[in-house]
């Protein structure tokens, strides 16, 4: 289709574009700027829902190419692509984009103009990086993304919004930095192999690094990835970034910056990397662990609303890596869905404490208690979005926990039993939470004339609680559009594996396509591991 | 007229003829002509236009005139581009500045252009005596610059430590040069290169060795021969402190990269050694001792320290790649450190000095347009996309990496995380502080214009860095010759 072929420049250059004419609004007209950027990342989300409907879920190639020479004299490429993984991932993006803006309308009330351009500018940085299939042009947009978000923390956030911004800057920063050794190592080694200068991902794809390099690469990746998703012991950032940033920021703070590295690994770590991969299992797995339960401990003893729900995200996205780090195609398909799941949820969450924030100005939690009584409807999206969250069946949470469950238990049992405990303690202290704020009697005498949710507010939540029911109830399109992504992060991790489509043999371009079937289809001939 | 000039090396020297030309013409202009200020600010922009036209027509040319005391070929070329890029834009900032600052302009353009002309040169010498001189004209220019506020105690300062300093750091390398021609029995580079050839070490080798390296080390302030750098760059007159931290860098490296790796390519894995030290430690003590100042130029000085320590990273890599990659950090870094120094300089009124961290607080509210220009230069500096510096990095870390300099690459990193902690103090002040001192800020034309070169220079070359890419790497090719006989040696 050849309206096809700049679409992803679309989507991604349409928040920008709505950045660029905000400069030449006059800062005065804070309504006009609140109306130009919801209309801007309402356009950006209708022009990425071709992405759902055109996508070829039994191609197994990436889909909606597009390329164009960058800087040629290293090899950069403007090169743009989608496979399963990030057409989920951009339209969570975009979705979120709308809610964040519009829940923004009446919380922000200063710098209104430059509030607006740099979410805008966020939203650009955050699909750029997911529709990127040149490395160096990800690291680009992994990299500008930083900067909005330290504005969004430091100048909208709360008390302890300086300390909190640089600390989310230079954690991501370090690990970024480190990682964009890596990517030079595997541009060297790709050049050394190749006699071509390139960064291009789907030619990494193919390479086959040596064990000891994959190794030492495999771990600058890592730092860098570990630290956005976040993983335990590089987590200590997120609290603090999550409790002082703005609600809007929080929410696509969860919501999508944190998949950014778990979006990392499957797209670059796993299919680079896949012996280091398998040899990074136990390490990886254990942190996983370790944040689960530790996450949901924390969670457990925080009095601080915000920030229960930012270690609740800890917690989430350790049992995402460890479905991942399963490395069976149940796992990463749970993984995949379980990143949604949290974006929805959790999304849903911060909108939630974002909303009595700016009602009430407190985040303990000792402050509410009987907010279902004044307030209804609210406290019926919020039980909603608290049963979505502990993976209550016929919600989505359930599909993504059953589906990394699955994908774990038959790899190691004990590693199930970890993660399910973390479900069990995950339920425990959203459970207490939503007991000591929405239950009992109204104690405190400034929450008796609370106003219920506003029609703007509810809107926000609709989406959110539609796809709830949507992928608990029927997740088949979502896992559709996963199935053939996720069989070639499995034919390169384990070679071993026969891929439900046998299109996914064909998908490598150029000579490695032939020598890579031959080598799977002989794979079981030759047994072992790769 | 010397034995072996030729009407051919006049034809070479046409830049260097306009730029003396135009020097000389500001000072009559200066004395001559009613609206002096304006007549010598023209006078200067003109000539240095002329000059840079002079120098872009030789684009391609790649020989050696003056009876092999000076190169005309790519290297210099990009090199006296860059020059005369960061000249024009200092002569830019400088008006507005030097009226507050109450001092006749006229010497000061001249002695800009003079310390132009020494960098030219020091560009093309492939000579050791002809880079000397170059480098002397230069740095006495810089003397003077430096005291050019008179009243001013701390330009009194500044100039005589740069002074002191200056010419016995000049004596060092005046020694090591001098032991190299004892050695070899030549001044010129090719000779040098030629003579050592055969991989012979002495103790006098070595010594000149190292004379040469902290010479050298001096004049890009690497620590451990920085400790001028601070203070000077605090007392002189912002735009010359700019011109100091850029041109005068630039020029000082690309006579690093022709002494070491086109004079000295047999000596390679001795100056590598000497020079990753220099690298690693100039890099990380600029880094820290940025951290705590609360002086925007001496956090300058302290950041322009650590600079140096970066692009060192391309001499040690002593590969193509590597010089191209100092190439390219040395032009985006025009950008980003003229354009701070530019925002520095527009602070200067005349109740206000204005190179106070505080002195930017609030600046978001006062001049938007000016914040987000500082914001960009503060980003750029921290290697940041989709800005310059952050190509600049790129090509210095793969420099490194190609060469198997991994460790030097991770104590790069390291540094580049610890610098954005300082460069984001000052966005902290511009953007999240609200209180406003002083009076109003006002904006010349001329200043605008230079704000506005350094914001498209580090945000052009961030986004479509091919064109720089391109050149740097045609002109760092001609030192593959050199490379490949030192990599045979390692």
């Amino acid at each position: 289709m050849s309206n096809d072929s700049s679409l992803l420049s679309l989507i991604l250059f349409t928040p920008l574009v709505g950045a660029l004419v905000l400069l030449f609004v006059p800062k005065r007209q804070e309504d006009a700027i609140r109306w130009i950027a919801n209309v801007t990342v309402a356009i950006g989300f209708l022009v990425s829902l071709p992405l759902w409907f055109r996508y070829d879920s039994a191609n197994p190639d990436f889909q909606f190419v597009e390329r164009l020479p960058w800087i040629p004299s290293i090899g950069a490429e403007y090169f743009l692509g989608v496979d399963g993984f990030s057409v989920l991932l951009i339209l969570l993006t975009t979705l979120m984009g709308v809610i964040a803006v519009l829940s923004s309308w009446t919380a922000i009330q200063m710098r209104v103009k430059e509030y607006y351009i740099f979410l805008l500018l966020l939203q650009t940085g955050m699909i750029g990086a997911f529709v990127s299939l040149d490395f160096l042009l990800f690291f680009l947009f992994w990299e500008v993304m930083l900067v909005p978000m330290y504005f969004l923390i430091g100048i909208w956030g709360s008390d302890n919004r300086l300390y909190s911004a640089i600390k989310f800057f230079l954690f991501t920063l370090v690990g970024s930095v480190i990682m964009l050794l890596g990517i030079l190592a595997v541009y060297f080694y790709s050049h050394e192999v190749t006699g071509v200068y390139t960064f291009d991902v789907t030619q990494f794809h193919q390479l086959d690094i040596p064990f000891n390099m994959q190794w030492w690469i495999f771990l600058a990746f890592f730092l860098g990835f570990a630290v956005k998703v976040p993983m335990f012991p590089f987590h200590t950032w997120l609290p603090d970034a999550h409790t002082d940033a703005p609600t809007a920021g929080s929410v696509i703070l969860a919501a999508v910056l944190l998949k950014m590295g778990t979006y990392g690994f499957i797209r670059f770590s796993l299919p680079i990397l896949p012996e280091a991969t398998v040899a990074f299992v136990p390490l990886v797995a254990g942190l996983s662990i370790v944040g689960i339960v530790y996450g949901a401990l924390v969670a457990m003893a925080q009095r601080d609303w915000k920030r229960l729900v930012a270690y609740s995200s800890v917690s989430h996205m350790g049992m995402v890596m460890l479905g991942m780090f399963a490395l069976t195609p149940v796992g990463i398909t749970g993984s995949i869905v379980q990143q949604l799941n949290h974006g929805i949820s959790t999304g849903a969450l911060f909108l939630i404490v974002g909303i009595v924030y700016e009602r009430r100005h407190t985040r303990l939690i000792s402050e509410y208690g009987g907010l279902s009584k004044v307030m209804p409807v609210y406290a019926a999206v919020f039980l909603i979005m608290t049963m979505s969250s502990i993976g209550l069946p016929t919600l989505n949470g359930f599909i993504g926990e059953i589906l990394i469950l699955q994908g774990v238990f038959v790899v190691q049992k004990t590693w199930a039993f970890f993660a399910a405990s973390g479900i069990v303690l995950g339920a425990a202290y959203m459970l207490w939470l939503y007991q000591r704020t929405m239950f009992g009697t109204v104690t405190n005498p400034k929450n008796e004339n609370l106003p219920d949710l506003t029609m703007r507010e509810f809107v926000t939540f609709v989406p959110l609680l539609l796809l709830a029911v949507w992928i608990g109830l029927y997740p088949k399109p979502f896992l559709d559009r996963l199935e053939t992504s996720v069989d070639k992060v499995m034919m390169r991790v384990n070679s071993d594996y026969t891929p439900r489509f046998a299109a996914v043999l064909d998908t490598e371009p150029g000579e490695g396509a032939g020598t890579r079937a031959a080598a799977v289809i002989e794979a079981p001939v030759r047994g072992g591991g790769r | 007229m010397p034995a072996g000039f030729t009407v051919d090396d006049f034809y070479y020297l046409l830049p260097e003829i306009l730029l003396t030309g135009g020097a000389l013409l500001v000072l009559v202009v200066d004395i001559l002509l009613p609206r002096r200020e304006w007549a010598a600010l023209g006078m200067t922009l003109f000539t240095l236009t002329l000059t840079g036209a002079a120098v872009i027509g030789f684009t391609g040319v790649d020989t050696t005139i003056s009876a092999g005391l000076l190169a005309i070929d790519g290297f210099a070329t990009f090199f006296k581009t860059v020059v005369i890029v960061s000249a024009l834009l200092t002569v830019l900032m400088s008006p507005s500045y030097l009226r507050v600052e109450a001092v006749r302009p006229g010497e000061y353009y001249f002695l800009i252009l003079c310390a132009t002309l020494g960098m030219l040169f020091m560009a093309s010498g492939v000579d050791l005596i002809t880079l000397f001189i170059g480098l002397e004209t230069m740095a006495v220019s810089f003397y003077i610059l430096a005291g050019y506020l008179k009243p001013n105690q701390r330009s009194n300062e500044a100039s005589v430590k740069y002074f002191l300093l200056g010419a016995f750091s000049l004596g060092i390398l005046l020694y090591g040069m001098s032991l190299l021609y004892g050695e070899t029995g030549t001044t010129t580079l090719a000779g040098i290169a030629e003579a050592l050839a055969g991989g012979e070490r002495s103790l006098t080798l070595a010594l000149a060795l190292i004379l040469l390296v902290a010479g050298m080390g001096f004049k890009i302030a690497a620590v451990p021969f920085h400790m001028w750098a601070p203070d000077v760059y605090e007392g002189a007159p912002t735009p010359v402190t700019a011109y100091l931290s850029v041109g005068s860098k630039a020029a000082s490296f690309a006579m690093i990269l022709r002494i070491f790796i086109e004079g000295l390519p047999g000596l390679v894995a001795d100056w590598q050694v000497l020079f990753w030290a220099l690298a690693a430690v100039t890099m990380t003590v600029g880094n820290i001792a940025a951290l705590t100042q609360s002086n925007i130029k001496r956090m300058l000085a302290y950041s322009s320290i650590a600079h140096a320590g970066y692009i060192l990273i391309g001499v040690v890599a002593a590969t193509e790649r590597g010089v191209a990659a100092a190439m390219v950090y040395l032009w985006v870094y025009i950008f980003m450190q003229l354009g701070a120094f530019a925002v520095v300089a527009m602070l200067r009124r005349k109740d206000v000095i204005g190179d106070e961290l505080k002195d930017l607080s609030g600046l978001y509210l006062r001049k938007p347009l000016a914040a987000v220009a500082m914001l960009i230069f503060m980003l750029s500096l921290g290697g940041i996309p989709p800005t310059a510096g952050f190509m600049g990095k790129l090509w210095l870390f793969s420099a490194a990496i190609e060469s198997g300099l991994v460790w030097l690459a991770v104590i790069f990193v390291v540094n580049s995380v610890i610098s954005l902690y300082y460069y984001y103090r000052v966005v902290v002040f511009m953007w999240l502080k609200d209180e406003i001192a002083g009076s109003e800020i006002a904006v010349s034309p001329a200043m605008a214009t230079a704000l506005v070169i350094a914001v498209v220079g580090s945000l052009l070359f961030g986004v479509y860095p091919q064109v720089l890419f391109d050149h740097a790497q045609v002109a760092a090719d001609m030192f593959g010759s050199a490379v490949s006989s030192t990599a045979a040696l390692q």
